[in-house]
């Protein structure tokens, strides 16, 4: 396949950045979309050229860590899908695609397609997880879990904090990444004890970090290369306003 | 043969049973106001260096935690699919302490430390209790109690999981764990920092040489001891299941400053991974080992109908049941499909090289789930919902939404990457690179030959001997990080109570932190032909060739000249663009690639040393009749750890291996 690509360039966070237009001609069907950056940088270095920075490690779809926008869309056109599991099937001899970043002022670029993240980090830190230290915690059959409860809260686990629902928000809201974090613990035994701490601390953490606000558009579950639903964050926001309403702090 | 002296196991004395409780109840303790004062450098957040440093500053330490991805959640464990073990006896099927330890033993085909063993399986329990009180949503029955299933080289069901992405859920268990420490000031995270040196004084570890890996500056940092947790060298191949950032470069550099490194050739090649698809390939993906709970394994029997389904002139769903040779069934009737790692990978190779391979390339054989999908989950719909005679394509609907939920994720993962349709179709699959069992060596407390160094997790050679059993990595991480280094690193901080945080400015920390400059520099200067990747991929095919399934004496002496010689062309002619002084990920390979050349030649030295054939070290010389592997115990029964000495030049120590709680036996799965 010939494919041509237009691809973000942008030397560090303070520079402005512009696209660059490469060709490559002998691009396989079954490479994935990395694999052809892999190709194109190969071919950048050989020519004395500026490889293209970009996030990537597993692989395999699960460490969050590949993060491009590709042809408006992050991750590309399959649902899904993240960037690494994206095939070049998928795109056709003679396509030009377009690659930028996620973008969203509380992901500064680092150098081309490579973005700051640990906002996501830091809203972890304000109270996605159950304060409970090694060893005190009693034998597991002792907390049952009702299966339909372990099921969703799995399904709401399941997100890998690439930050896609942000990229694909308008006003690059982190609902989808709070509200996934805040599900599984508030549909699990375990997370009672601190639920309404929980949400109003995440939430606080989330706006201070400079994310948008969520006008129910619904991208975020639309592009979520894991399927996390939009139930979440209407869990979210029934859990936030009833902590708002009942907290006595 | 007689212990090396300069390796004390500082096993405990006893009987196995009560190692680890006196062990417990005599350790040296710190109080908690001298732990305020003491730092500890964890390198690498998966889940043996999240767990730890979430552990250790509950318990009033200080702790720098380092990772090179952009957060401590990416970190590999996170790839794990299938599940983890341990001895809960949930399904009252005979499961105990005592078997896992022999499960355990026995699948590392007694090559591995009976003490440590023992104290994995004891608590193993403890790891699920702890991490279903995090939030891990662990899979669940109807009445809510928790659910396991069967893995390879077990007769019990003693695995617990999350769908196909149990290491994801206990990684961001660990990783919850680790951030909740962060906010409350315990732990200083510094991510996007790879650590490139370790710093000694006086003979211990005082702590390590970091590159900040956006801006590129060299950053020193102090620990009263340094714990090492970066994972596995399986990307010494090039093509693994790894992620592309995994590295041995941290516990290279450990070795090379003094840390005896164990074992270093025994590899597990995993037999159920996609096949490699073309040159192209970065690398290759895992199809977890829980598929073979119920998919089996065949190739034809007839080489020509092999033939004509490579050509693409038959479909395998055309072949008939009785021309289908269900190979690891015939082979090994006990296990069948459960048999170990090992085993089934060589059993695979040992069909391909006789012609029997089913893709273009001629490596790959099928999984399918046709049978069990039809004939367990579709019969037992039908039998559940009354239907009397099902045909074959009511079975066929009736199954499917079972092994959906069992293995959707994975299914769908197979057709993204190949897109077939494993539903429709056999899946393919073949070996490839997974784990690697040797690693730094440790003593009982997980000390490496080093004062102050500890190793966890893969980064240690110490529990799998010489293949580990499915699901048993997530519960050497978790136990070495949440359980055993909180007591054993006490042994040695108890003795550092006095010692006051050491200036950055000494010169141990200058000097090795020119030792990195000099590297870089020389990485930078070199300015050649070929890209880092150029040589990765040609390491790769070398070890791949000759020191990967199956290994012979001529096969690895060659492979160590070759080693030798591309390491030569690499330090002559590789290519690194841009500056040192910024985000370069050429760079970070190019160091990594590095320290690979250099490995990979103690990997080929181990593995041309021992006469043996054990686990997943199979030396083609040493093999039964009917091509099982071939252990020397009267002359291997041992450790092999290696003393660094200079480049090309390593010292071997024995620490022998005495078996006074489990019978040694050929490893029989038939």
């Amino acid at each position: 396949m010939k494919i041509t690509l237009k691809v973000w360039r942008q030397k560090n966070k303070q520079d402005a950045g512009h696209f660059e237009t490469y060709q490559l001609d002998n691009v396989s069907p079954d490479m994935s979309f990395l694999e052809m950056f892999d190709v194109l940088n190969e071919k950048l270095i050989s020519e004395g050229k500026e490889p293209v920075a970009f996030d990537h490690d597993c692989r395999e779809g699960i460490c969050g860590m590949c993060s491009m926008y590709i042809n408006g869309r992050p991750h590309g056109p399959l649902r899904g899908v993240t960037t690494c599991q994206l095939h070049m099937r998928s795109f056709k001899d003679g396509d030009t695609i377009v690659v930028e970043p996620w973008r969203s002022t509380a992901f500064p670029v680092i150098k081309d397609l490579t973005v700051d993240r640990s906002a996501f980090d830091r809203i972890i830190q304000a109270g996605g997880y159950i304060s409970v230290n090694t060893g005190s915690a009693r034998d597991a059959n002792n907390i049952l879990v009702p299966k339909e409860n372990a099921d969703k809260a799995f399904l709401a686990a399941a997100c890998i904090g690439c930050g896609a629902c942000v990229a694909a928000c308008k006003n690059a809201s982190a609902m989808l990444f709070v509200a996934a974090k805040v599900s599984q613990f508030a549909l699990l035994p375990q997370g009672q004890i601190e639920r309404k701490q929980r949400v109003l601390n995440m939430v606080k953490k989330m706006d201070e970090e400079g994310f948008g606000n969520c006008t129910n558009t619904g991208a975020c579950e639309a592009e979520c290369p894991k399927g996390i639903s939009l139930e979440n964050i209407a869990r979210m926001n029934r859990e936030y306003i009833c902590a708002a309403l009942t907290s006595e702090k | 043969m007689a212990t090396s002296p300069k390796l004390d196991a500082k096993i405990p004395e006893g009987p196995l049973q009560e190692k680890w409780t006196r062990y417990r109840s005599t350790v040296p303790l710190v109080n908690p106001a001298n732990k305020r004062n003491l730092e500890i450098i964890v390198v690498g957040t998966g889940l043996a260096g999240a767990s730890a440093a979430a552990s250790l500053a509950e318990l009033g330490y200080k702790v720098k935690a380092f990772c090179f991805q952009d957060s401590a959640r990416r970190a590999h464990s996170i790839a794990a699919q299938g599940g983890i073990n341990a001895a809960k006896n949930y399904q009252n099927d005979g499961d105990s302490v005592y078997r896992l330890f022999y499960d355990t033993i026995k699948g590392g085909d007694y090559r591995a430390r009976e003490a440590n063993v023992y104290r994995l399986a004891e608590v193993s329990a403890n790891i699920i209790d702890q991490c279903v009180a995090q939030g891990v949503p662990f899979a669940r029955e109807y009445g809510g109690y928790l659910s396991n299933r069967s893995f390879g080289g077990t007769q019990v069901q003693r695995t617990f999981y999350a769908a196909g992405q149990t290491g994801q859920q206990l990684l961001l268990g660990a990783y919850s764990a680790l951030m909740r420490q962060v906010a409350l000031g315990q732990v200083q995270m510094f991510a996007r920092h790879e650590m490139l040196n370790i710093v000694l004084i006086d003979g211990k570890a005082r702590g390590i040489i970091a590159r900040n890996l956006i801006t590129g500056e060299l950053e020193r940092h102090f620990g009263h001891a340094v714990i090492l947790a970066s994972g596995g060298y399986g990307n010494v191949f090039y093509l693994s299941t790894n992620a592309m950032g995994s590295n041995a470069t941290a516990i290279w550099k450990a070795h090379k400053k003094g840390a005896f490194f164990g074992n270093p050739c025994f590899t597990q090649i995993h037999p159920t991974c996609i096949p490699v698809s073309g040159d192209h390939q970065s690398k290759l993906t895992l199809m977890s080992e829980s598929l073979r709970n119920d998919g089996r394994i065949w190739v034809p029997k007839k080489l020509e109908d092999a033939k004509a389904i490579r050509e693409g002139r038959l479909n395998p769903n055309d072949i008939k049941e009785e021309d289908r040779d269900y190979y690891l069934e015939r082979r090994y009737p006990a296990f069948g499909n459960l048999v170990p790692r090992d085993v089934a990978s060589r059993a695979a190779k040992e069909r391909c090289d006789a012609g029997y391979g089913v893709n273009a390339t001629g490596e790959a054989v099928f999984l399918d789930f046709a049978y069990n999908l039809k004939y367990k989950y579709g019969m037992m719909e039908a039998n559940r919902l009354g239907i009397k005679n099902p045909t074959e394509q009511q079975l066929k609907e009736l199954g499917r939404p079972i092994v959906e939920e069992k293995y959707g994720n994975l299914f769908d993962m197979y057709k993204q990457i190949t897109g077939v349709d494993p539903y429709e179709n056999p899946m393919m699959i073949y070996p490839a690179v997974h784990y690697t069992m040797g690693g730094l060596w440790v003593d009982y407390n997980l000390m490496t030959t080093v004062p102050g160094l500890y190793a966890l997790g893969e980064a240690n050679f110490s529990d799998h001997g010489a293949n580990r059993l499915g699901a048993s990595a997530l519960m050497q991480g978790l136990a070495d990080g949440y359980f055993i280094i909180p007591y054993t690193i006490g042994a040695y901080l108890s003795n550092e109570i006095r010692t006051k945080p050491i200036s950055t400015n000494h010169e141990a920390f200058v000097q090795a932190e020119n030792e990195v400059k000099d590297q870089i520099n020389r990485l930078m200067s070199i300015k050649g032909k070929h890209t880092v990747d150029h040589f990765h991929k040609r390491l790769g095919k070398i070890m791949w060739n000759k020191c990967g399934m199956s290994r012979n004496a001529k096969g690895l002496q060659e492979a160590i000249q070759e080693i030798r010689s591309l390491r030569e062309e690499f330090w002559k002619d590789v290519k690194v663009p841009g500056t040192d002084k910024e985000f370069n990920p050429e760079l970070e390979k190019a160091g990594r690639v590095a320290d690979f050349l250099e490995l990979a030649e103690l990997m080929c030295i181990d593995a041309l040393h021992r006469n043996e054939s054990c686990g997943g070290h199979f030396r083609e010389e040493y093999q039964t009749e009917d091509g099982e592997a071939l252990r020397d115990d009267a002359n291997f029964s041992y450790v092999a750890a290696w003393e660094f000495k200079e480049l090309g030049n390593w010292e071997l120590h024995k620490e022998e291996l005495k078996f006074e709680n489990i019978k040694v036996a050929q490893r029989s799965y038939k």
